[in-house]
C-alpha cells in the first residue's frame, strides 16, 4: 500500500456524535464504523434523520460545535485521526484532501461572488496559487465538469447559472485541489431527472479520470444501484446493513433494507397497486440505543430485540447486517 | 447602472416639485404673520406696506412660483458662485430672504451647515464604527454574554430618546464630573494641539449621544442580517472549502449581510439630520436644526420652507443612493 499500512483511504471506527439541545441530548450518530477503499464509491442510504449526513459531516467536523459534539471513535485518514487533530489541520484537509458537494446547488454558492472567485478560493488557500494560475486551473476545472465557454463564465455570478450548472460548479470546487475523497451529500436530490442523470454520468466519468473515492449520500435507491460499488444502509444513527451493491439488492439481510427495497415502485405489474410504505415513525434518538432501533416497525421483531442492540453480524462475503433474525434459516440467530 | 441612475435622477424632479409645493402650502397655511415680531409701535398701514413688500398678499400660486424659481435657479447659482468664485449669479437679483434676519436664507444655511455636518457627521461615523463590530460579534456569538449585554444596551439606546440621554450626559459628565463643557462653542477655532483638545472635549458629548443612538439602531440591523446569513448553505460550503473562520465570517457572510445594512445606513442619513435638531438644542449647537427651530418659533416662513425643502432633497437623494448601492452590492439586482 502506498500510504501506510492501511488499505483504506478512510477508516471510521465507532464514531459517536451527540447534539446537546435544551430538550436534552440527541444521539444522532451511534458507533458508526465503515471503511472506504481508494477509488471506491460507497453509497449511503436511509430515510431522513437516519444520520447519513450527520455522520459524514461529523467526520470532517463540519457540524456546528456546540451543539454538536463528537463523543468518541476515530476517523483515520492519511495516517491521522480526524476526530482528534487540531482545527487548523482539519481545515487544511477540508476542501483540499476531502471535497464536499451538497444537496441544494441553488443556495450552496455565495450569491455575491463570481463563480470564478469561488472556484479559485480553495486553490489559492490550499495550493498557494496566484491569481492567474488559479484562474487557469479554474477554467480547466470548469471544462472538466462540462461547463462550456469556461473562460468567459468565470466572471459570471451564480444566479446566471441554471441549477444543474451550479451543481457542476460545486463539483468543480470540491475537485479543485484533487481530493482523495469526495463526499457527495444528496447532490442530485434537488435537480430534475434529466439533470440528475447528467450529473450522475459526470460523477462516474470523473471518478474514472481522477480515481478518487466517493461517499454518496442519498435516499434514492435507484441512483445507488446505478453508481455504487458498495452500499451502507443507515437507520436511527446506526449502520444496519452493509454489502456490495449487487449482493445488497439481490440478498438483503436486514428487515429495514428489505422493506426499503419493497417501497420502490415497480414499472411492471398492476397499476392499481398501492405504493408500499414502512409503517411507523423513525425512533427518537434521545438516548443511546440499548435495543434495536428498528424493532417498533419490524415484522421480524422478537423479545431479544427489545433488550439488546444487535451488533453487525457477518452474513456473507463482505456483507454484514445488524439483526438478530437470520433470514437464511428463517429463525433467530444463535450468537 | 448609469442609465438607471440618470433615469432615477430625472424622475426625482417631479417628485421634488410636488414635495416643494406641499411644503410651501403647509407652511403658508400656518397662521403666522411676518410682522408679528416687529415692535407694537409700528402703525397698521406701515405693517400692511411691509407685508406688501414681502409679497405675502399675492395669490398663493404666484408666491409659490416666485419661491420655486428662486429656490431652483437663483439660489443654486449663488451657491455655486459662493463655492467656486465664478461670476454666475444674477447681479442684484432677488434672493429668498429671511423675515427675521433680512439676510438670504441660503447664506444662513451655509453658515450653519458646517456645525451640523461636524457634529452629526462625526456622530454617524462613530455610530457605524461602533455598530458594525457590535452587530457582527453579537450575531457570531449569539446568546453569549457579549450578545446579551450588547442587545440589551442597543435596545435601551434605541428606546431612550436623545433629549433624555443628552440631558443625562450633561448632568453626569458636565455638572457632576465636570469633564466636558455642556455647551458646544461653534466659534472655537482649532489652531494647535491645545485648541484641538478643547474641540475634542466639547464635541464628545453630542457625538456620543447621537452616535450611541445611531449605533444601537444600526447594530440591530447588522446583527439580524448576520444571523440570517450565518445559517445559509453557502456558509457551510465556505467552511467545507477549508477557509478559516475569519474569511468565512468577514468575507462570505459579511459581504452578504452588508447589503441591507448599507441601505439602512444610506436611508437614515437624512433622518439623522432631522433627529439632530433636538440634540443641537440640548447642546446649543447652532446648526441647521437650531436654525429651523428658531425660524419656526419666529414665524420665519422662507427659512422653514427652504430648510424643509433641503431635507426633502436629501431624503430623495439618499433614497436614490440606497437603491444604487443595493445594485452595486447585490449582483442579482441589475437595473438595466
Amino acid at each position: 500500500m502506498p500510504d501506510g499500512a492501511t488499505p483504506f483511504v478512510l477508516d471510521v471506527k465507532d464514531l459517536k456524535t451527540v447534539f446537546r439541545t435544551r430538550g436534552g441530548e440527541v444521539h444522532a450518530v451511534n458507533d458508526v464504523s465503515f471503511t472506504l477503499k481508494p477509488g471506491e464509491l460507497l453509497g449511503v442510504v436511509g430515510e431522513s434523520g437516519s444520520g447519513k449526513s450527520v455522520t459524514m459531516m461529523s467526520l470532517i467536523r463540519l457540524l456546528p460545535m456546540p451543539p454538536a459534539e463528537i463523543r468518541g471513535g476515530s476517523v483515520m485518514f492519511e495516517g491521522q485521526d480526524l476526530a482528534k487533530v487540531p482545527e487548523d489541520t482539519m481545515r487544511a484537509i477540508r476542501g483540499a484532501r476531502i471535497g464536499m458537494v451538497f444537496q441544494d446547488p441553488m443556495t450552496s454558492l455565495n450569491p455575491v461572488f463570481t463563480v470564478g472567485y469561488q472556484i479559485m478560493e480553495p486553490l489559492r488557500t490550499h495550493m498557494g496559487l496566484n491569481k492567474a494560475q488559479a484562474a487557469n486551473r479554474a477554467v480547466e476545472l470548469m471544462e472538466l465538469v462540462g461547463i462550456n465557454d469556461a473562460r468567459r463564465r468565470l466572471d459570471d455570478y451564480p444566479h446566471q447559472f441554471s441549477g444543474g450548472m451550479r451543481q457542476r460548479v460545486m463539483i468543480a470546487i470540491a475537485l479543485a485541489c484533487d481530493p482523495k475523497v469526495l463526499i457527495a451529500d444528496e447532490p442530485t436530490t434537488a435537480l430534475d431527472v434529466t439533470i440528475q442523470a447528467q450529473i450522475l454520468e459526470l460523477i462516474k466519468d470523473l471518478r474514472q479520470k481522477l480515481g478518487m473515492a466517493i461517499v454518496w449520500i442519498t435516499h434514492d435507491l435507484g441512483v445507488i444501484a446505478g453508481i455504487a460499488d458498495r452500499v451502507m444502509v443507515m437507520y436511527g444513527g446506526q449502520v444496519v446493513e452493509q454489502a456490495p451493491v449487487r449482493e445488497l439488492f439481490a440478498n438483503p439481510q436486514h428487515p429495514y433494507t428489505r422493506m426499503l427495497l419493497e417501497t420502490v415502485p415497480r414499472i411492471t405489474g398492476e397499476r392499481s397497486e398501492k405504493l408500499r410504505v414502512i409503517e411507523g415513525q423513525p425512533p427518537m434518538l434521545s438516548k443511546a440505543p440499548e435495543s434495536c432501533p428498528f424493532r417498533a416497525r419490524c415484522p421480524q421483531a422478537f423479545d431479544r430485540c427489545a433488550s439488546q442492540n444487535p451488533a453487525r453480524f457477518d452474513v456473507g462475503p463482505s456483507h454484514d447486517a445488524a439483526c438478530f433474525w437470520d433470514f437464511k434459516t428463517g429463525a433467530p440467530r444463535h450468537v | 447602472m448609469l442609465t438607471y441612475t440618470i433615469r432615477r435622477l430625472i424622475l426625482a424632479i417631479p417628485t421634488l416639485l410636488f414635495i416643494s409645493f406641499i411644503i410651501f402650502l403647509i407652511v403658508k397655511l400656518s397662521p403666522s404673520d411676518p410682522t408679528a415680531g416687529l415692535p407694537l409701535t409700528i402703525p397698521p398701514e406701515v405693517r400692511e406696506q411691509i407685508r406688501q413688500s414681502l409679497g405675502v398678499n399675492d395669490p398663493i400660486l404666484i408666491q409659490y412660483f416666485k419661491w420655486l424659481k428662486l429656490m431652483m435657479w437663483d439660489e443654486p447659482l449663488h451657491l455655486i458662485e459662493g463655492w467656486t468664485g465664478w461670476n454666475v449669479a444674477p447681479e442684484g437679483g432677488a434672493r429668498i430672504i429671511s423675515y427675521q434676519t433680512r439676510s438670504p436664507v441660503m447664506d444662513l444655511i451655509i453658515q450653519r451647515m458646517p456645525q451640523t455636518l461636524w457634529v452629526v457627521g462625526t456622530s454617524y461615523i462613530v455610530g457605524i464604527l461602533i455598530a458594525l463590530p457590535l452587530g457582527i460579534i453579537s450575531a457570531y456569538k449569539q446568546y453569549s454574554i457579549f450578545d446579551q449585554v450588547g442587545t440589551f444596551i442597543s435596545m435601551v439606546g434605541f428606546s431612550v430618546p436623545t433629549f433624555f440621554t443628552g440631558v443625562l450626559f450633561i448632568v453626569i459628565f458636565a455638572v457632576n464630573l465636570g469633564w466636558f463643557p455642556s455647551v458646544y462653542n461653534t466659534t472655537h477655532v482649532v489652531t494647535d494641539w491645545d485648541s484641538f483638545v478643547v474641540q475634542l472635549k466639547q464635541i464628545i458629548m453630542p457625538v456620543m449621544v447621537l452616535g450611541l443612538y445611531n449605533a444601537s439602531q444600526i447594530s440591530r440591523y447588522m446583527r439580524a442580517s448576520m444571523l440570517d446569513n450565518l445559517n445559509q448553505d453557502y456558509v457551510r460550503t465556505a467552511r467545507a472549502k477549508g477557509l478559516n473562520e475569519k474569511v468565512v465570517v468577514l468575507v462570505h457572510v459579511l459581504r452578504n449581510s452588508m447589503i441591507p445594512v448599507v441601505t439602512v445606513i444610506a436611508l437614515n442619513i437624512p433622518a439623522v439630520f432631522g433627529g439632530a435638531i433636538i440634540t443641537e438644542q440640548v447642546f446649543k449647537v447652532n446648526g441647521i436644526g437650531q436654525l429651523l427651530i428658531i425660524a419656526i418659533q419666529g414665524g420665519d416662513v422662507p427659512v422653514v420652507q427652504t430648510v424643509s425643502f433641503i431635507f426633502a432633497v436629501l431624503i430623495v437623494l439618499f433614497n436614490l443612493l440606497a437603491d444604487v448601492l443595493y445594485g452595486v452590492l447585490d449582483p442579482r439586482i441589475r437595473y438595466d
